[in-house]
């Protein structure tokens, strides 16, 4: 497949800070690429750069196999959509919807069809007429999409398009976005900093740190191989249990336990990595009851508290010397100063470097 | 085309012909036309600028003058008096207001009007009210108290006074709105805070609030002193300078030597000791307002 | 369960009781009631003696509300009243300020308004340093820069004409206004001019289409602050324009000072609240918005 957009070797700073730095990505057509990490890692100054809101220092962008480096966010053949919705207050849907093709010059029947297009495929027909000031935030982060789609491009930019709705709005929204990237198959690139979005979204997923993609790859992936520690950190919620040891003949120390690695898959295939090591387990990789006896390594611990969420109870608890937290069935009857059996299977845990933080 | 990259002077072209006025203003008006007359402050202008150096003599000359000196006196008094009465005053009116007053906006609306008149309307009003025959102390001689005597205007040793009382009338009204704006800024929990703690009112304003209000006092205190450095409508509709040179004030010293006395060199000279005067208040000011946030980011 | 007490309840409850008259109202209201009055006195003392006859002037006290209402002096100060020779009283003042605060707020607000825009949206290089140096000016004496300005204006041949006045208000609004529109257009979303930019509006339409049908609030704020900066004016006036020319201020202190003839207060006192009737029903009427103009300027400076 082709490529529908390219950054190659991209660097971004503002005096002496560096923002974005070496940057390379390449988006198939129709893929869903999030770009996620926490705030300040670059993730919506990458997107602004691809919209061409922002004048890169170094490297290229193309779009369509064109390049779009120096072009302006018109000419670039994309769409964007904005956090705060951006809707122009004093236009109405149809004139917020319009004002972009009337500043390309496009004839009025066309203008009419591809309004009428969008507001079918969103279903906002009956706001046309209204202004953004009467509109819910879920209609206007729906006119924002429309927005994008009436210019009928190949690739849509999402810049936090839901953290300004609420839980339940953002939950439906999201389902919507799903869908309509399904229907319209179209490239879009969707910058987050909620995990679950990423997750349920994206077919693949970039995390950033620091102006640097850290991990490119599907939700699977990033979830079960994290390439390095803050990657298996920022993934998952609870985040994962990190225990610090050393991997010794084939086997994770920590403390007086020992934990049998049989089963791991080690990126150095060779299977020799020995020293000091960081071994990751998500607490809901830990069983317990009844499963724990197919499990290679047990332990026994003391409750030292519960959160109950409802579908899950967490259970706090320490395993040598370090903090550990296990996710259980929410119907589960425990309390704090009970004893728990906990079994945990190596195929699943992540080993990292302790000096490199990078996946072993 | 995209592919061209846009020459750097004609990048965001629209922009830098919007700003040309303003770069115009700054360099030429600002920048230039200070510079032009502190160089013509030295030199021997008369009724036309001469380029002939004089060196410092225009300003031996200028605090040689008496007029000058006057000016210079009264403007001191003037600002030393305005200064504190006003943000006193303003600030007094506005800790009033803030008290979830009813009425709130037709006090206010009376209380800052003059702000909206001009200094010529109100240096006029106040030169008939204070007026000894027909104003404040006739009416109060009307009275039966046939002793009473209240002529600002007409007594040289405190004809200042007078000027000093309709600067306030106008004034103060600015300063309190800028302290309630700078009250209503203040966190309400920290009102909340204090009358849980059981401190007394008058020790919160002086002990809390005030101390919050300081960038709204440093800022109004600046627009304050450059009104006061720059007061000359008043003077002129009030008091003309009088009686005799007992209202005199540097700006009018300048605008009377250079539009009345032909003595170019002279206004330029005062004018400069007007602008040294501003920059001494207006430069710490900015360093510590400006060039210190920069240091605590 | 929420168990409604079966006890009947004993000490304080219910709203707490308030007195209207309590010792702090009395005191609190009474200070702004003095207060007040003293502030609305001028006003009060100007109209009444304007609508008073000389003789009622010379017997009365100035408090006193006039005994026989008369508007000649009003007629007078408009169509009569003499500066010098000259006696056309304040109409020709009057229209002269018109003729000069007209142009001068429209294309000061304008100038101000594109280049608080440029000066937020579309920032180039130096364009801090250029209004930094038009804020610092805000604060130079105008003494100072009264004759350079002079000469300027001889240079391109407007010194003496209203054109000239009108540029020289520009110029000294331009500080003021552009800080206001250029905080203004900074506190719009950004966002909302990067989708306008990706819509492929340029420079002027962002500004004409977006920008300005936002800031109708700010606009006005502007206006106000100007038509009462402008019509207020004395320095320049009387500086930059000929008799001619003069606005109404200049033409005020001139009737009211002038030392020819017999001095008729209740005239003066006409012409005086004549001048300051623009400022004064802009102020009454736009209320808030005229404490906004002057809090936005200072508190935000």
């Amino acid at each position: 497949m082709k490529n529908s957009v390219e950054i190659k070797n991209l660097d971004l700073q503002f005096g002496a800070v560096k923002v974005l730095q070496n940057l390379n990505l390449e988006i198939g057509k129709g893929e869903f690429l999030v770009l996620l990490g926490s705030s300040g890692c670059g993730k919506s100054t990458l997107l602004n750069c691809i919209a061409g809101l922002l004048d890169v220092s170094g490297g290229q962008i193309h779009i369509n196999d064109r390049n779009v480096t120096w072009a302006e966010p018109s000419e670039r053949g994309i769409g964007m959509v904005f956090q705060s919705y951006a809707l122009y207050p004093q236009m109405t849907v149809e004139g917020n919807l319009s004002f972009g093709l009337k500043n390309a010059k496009l004839p009025k029947s066309e203008i009419e069809t591809r309004i009428k297009h969008a507001s079918e495929v969103l279903q906002i027909e009956p706001l046309l007429k209204r202004k953004p000031a009467a509109l819910s935030g879920g209609q206007r982060q729906r006119v924002a999409i429309g927005r994008a789609l009436v210019r009928d491009v190949d690739v849509f930019l999402f810049d936090e398009p839901l953290s300004n709705l609420d839980a339940k709005l953002r939950a439906d929204l999201r389902v919507e976005i799903k869908r309509l990237h399904h229907k319209l198959q179209n490239t879009m690139i969707y910058v987050t900093h909620d995990q679950i979005e990423a997750m349920t979204l994206a077919d693949r997923i970039a995390i950033m740190r620091g102006g640097q993609i850290m991990q490119l790859g599907s939700p699977d992936e990033i979830y079960g191989r994290p390439v390095n520690k803050y990657v298996a950190d920022f993934i998952g919620s609870p985040s994962m249990n990190f225990l610090d040891g050393q991997v010794k003949n084939g086997a994770f120390q920590v403390g007086d336990l020992t934990i049998p690695l049989d089963g791991y898959d080690f990126a150095d295939s060779s299977g020799s990595a020995e020293g000091p090591a960081t071994i990751g387990i998500r607490p809901e990789h830990v069983v317990t009851g009844e499963l724990v006896e197919n499990t290679p390594f047990q332990i026994e611990v003391e409750i030292n508290l519960i959160e109950p969420t409802g579908s899950d109870t967490l259970v706090d608890c320490e395993v040598a010397g370090h903090h550990f937290r296990v996710r259980m069935d929410g119907q589960s009857k425990v309390s704090v100063g009970e004893k728990l059996r906990l079994g945990l299977a190596p195929s699943k845990a992540s080993l990292f470097d302790a000096k490199t933080e990078l996946r072993l | 085309m995209a592919s061209t990259r846009p020459n750097q002077l004609f990048r965001n072209k629209s922009a830098k012909i919007a700003a040309i006025p303003m770069i115009v203003t700054a360099l030429f008006v600002f920048v230039g036309g200070t510079i032009w007359t502190v160089v013509y402050s030295f030199t021997k202008s008369g009724l036309l600028p001469r380029l002939k150096w004089v060196g410092l003599d225009q300003y031996e000359r200028l605090w040689a003058t008496r007029k000058w000196l006057v000016s210079i006196e009264n403007l001191a008094i003037y600002g030393l008096c305005m200064l504190v009465l006003v943000f006193v005053i303003g600030f007094i009116l506005a800790a009033l207001i803030d008290q979830k007053i009813r009425f709130e906006d037709t006090i206010r609306t009376v209380i800052l009007y003059p702000y909206a008149l001009s200094f010529v309307v109100t240096g006029l009003v106040w030169q008939w009210i204070l007026n000894p025959d027909f104003g404040v102390q006739n009416v109060v001689r009307g009275w039966g108290w046939e002793s009473f005597t209240f002529d600002p205007l007409y007594n040289a040793d405190i004809a200042i006074y007078g000027v000093l009382i309709a600067g306030l009338w106008q004034g103060s009204g600015l300063v309190m709105v800028l302290m309630l704006a700078g009250l209503r800024g203040i966190d309400q929990d920290v009102w909340k805070a204090s009358r849980v703690d059981g401190i007394p009112a008058w020790k919160a304003y002086i002990f809390i609030i005030i101390p919050m209000m300081r960038p709204v006092f440093v800022t109004t205190l600046v627009i304050v002193v450059t009104g006061i450095v720059k007061i000359y409508d008043l003077i002129v509709a009030q008091t003309g300078g009088g009686p005799g040179i007992a209202t005199e004030v540097p700006a009018k010293y300048v605008y009377d030597m250079m539009f009345q006395a032909n003595n170019l060199g002279q206004g330029f000279a005062a004018s400069t000791m007007m602008l040294v005067t501003v920059a001494l208040i207006v430069i710490p000011w900015a360093i510590l307002e400006f060039g210190g946030s920069k240091r605590h980011d | 369960m929420i168990d409604t007490p079966s006890t009947p309840l004993t000490g304080p409850q219910g709203p707490k009781p308030r007195k209207s008259f309590s010792r702090r109202n009395i005191f609190l209201y009474g200070t702004l009631l003095t207060i007040a009055l003293f502030y609305a006195l001028p006003l009060y003392v100007m109209f009444v003696t304007s609508l008073k006859g000389m003789p009622e002037i010379r017997l009365g006290n100035v408090f006193s509300p006039p005994l026989e209402v008369t508007f000649e002096p009003w007629v007078k100060a408009w169509s009569e009243a003499c500066t010098g020779l000259t006696c056309n009283g304040l109409s020709t003042g009057f229209w002269n300020s018109v003729q000069i605060t007209i142009p001068s707020v429209i294309l000061s607000i304008i100038i101000a308004s594109v280049n608080g825009y440029a000066l937020s949206n579309w920032k180039f290089k130096g364009a801090d340093a250029f209004f930094t140096i038009l804020i610092f000016g805000a604060f130079i004496p105008y003494q100072v820069m009264l004759y350079p300005i002079v000469i300027m204006l001889r240079e391109i041949g407007l010194y003496g004409s209203l054109g000239g006045l009108v540029l020289v208000h520009t110029v000294f609004g331009m500080p003021i206004l552009t800080l206001l529109f250029r905080n203004y257009f900074t506190s719009l979303p950004e966002e909302l001019f990067k989708a306008a930019r990706v819509d492929g509006a340029g420079f002027w339409r962002i500004y004409t289409q977006v920008m300005v049908p936002m800031s109708l609030p700010i606009f006005t704020v502007a206006v106000i602050l100007q038509v009462t900066g402008i019509w207020n004016d004395f320095l320049f006036g009387v500086v930059y324009t000929s008799p001619d020319n003069y606005p109404m201020t200049v033409s005020l202190n001139n009737i009211v000072n002038s030392t020819q003839g017999v001095k008729e207060y209740n005239v003066n006192m006409a012409a005086t609240i004549l001048t300051g009737l623009v400022p004064l029903s802009i102020y009454f009427v736009s209320g808030r918005l005229f404490v906004r103009g002057i809090a936005a300027g200072a508190v935000k400076g």
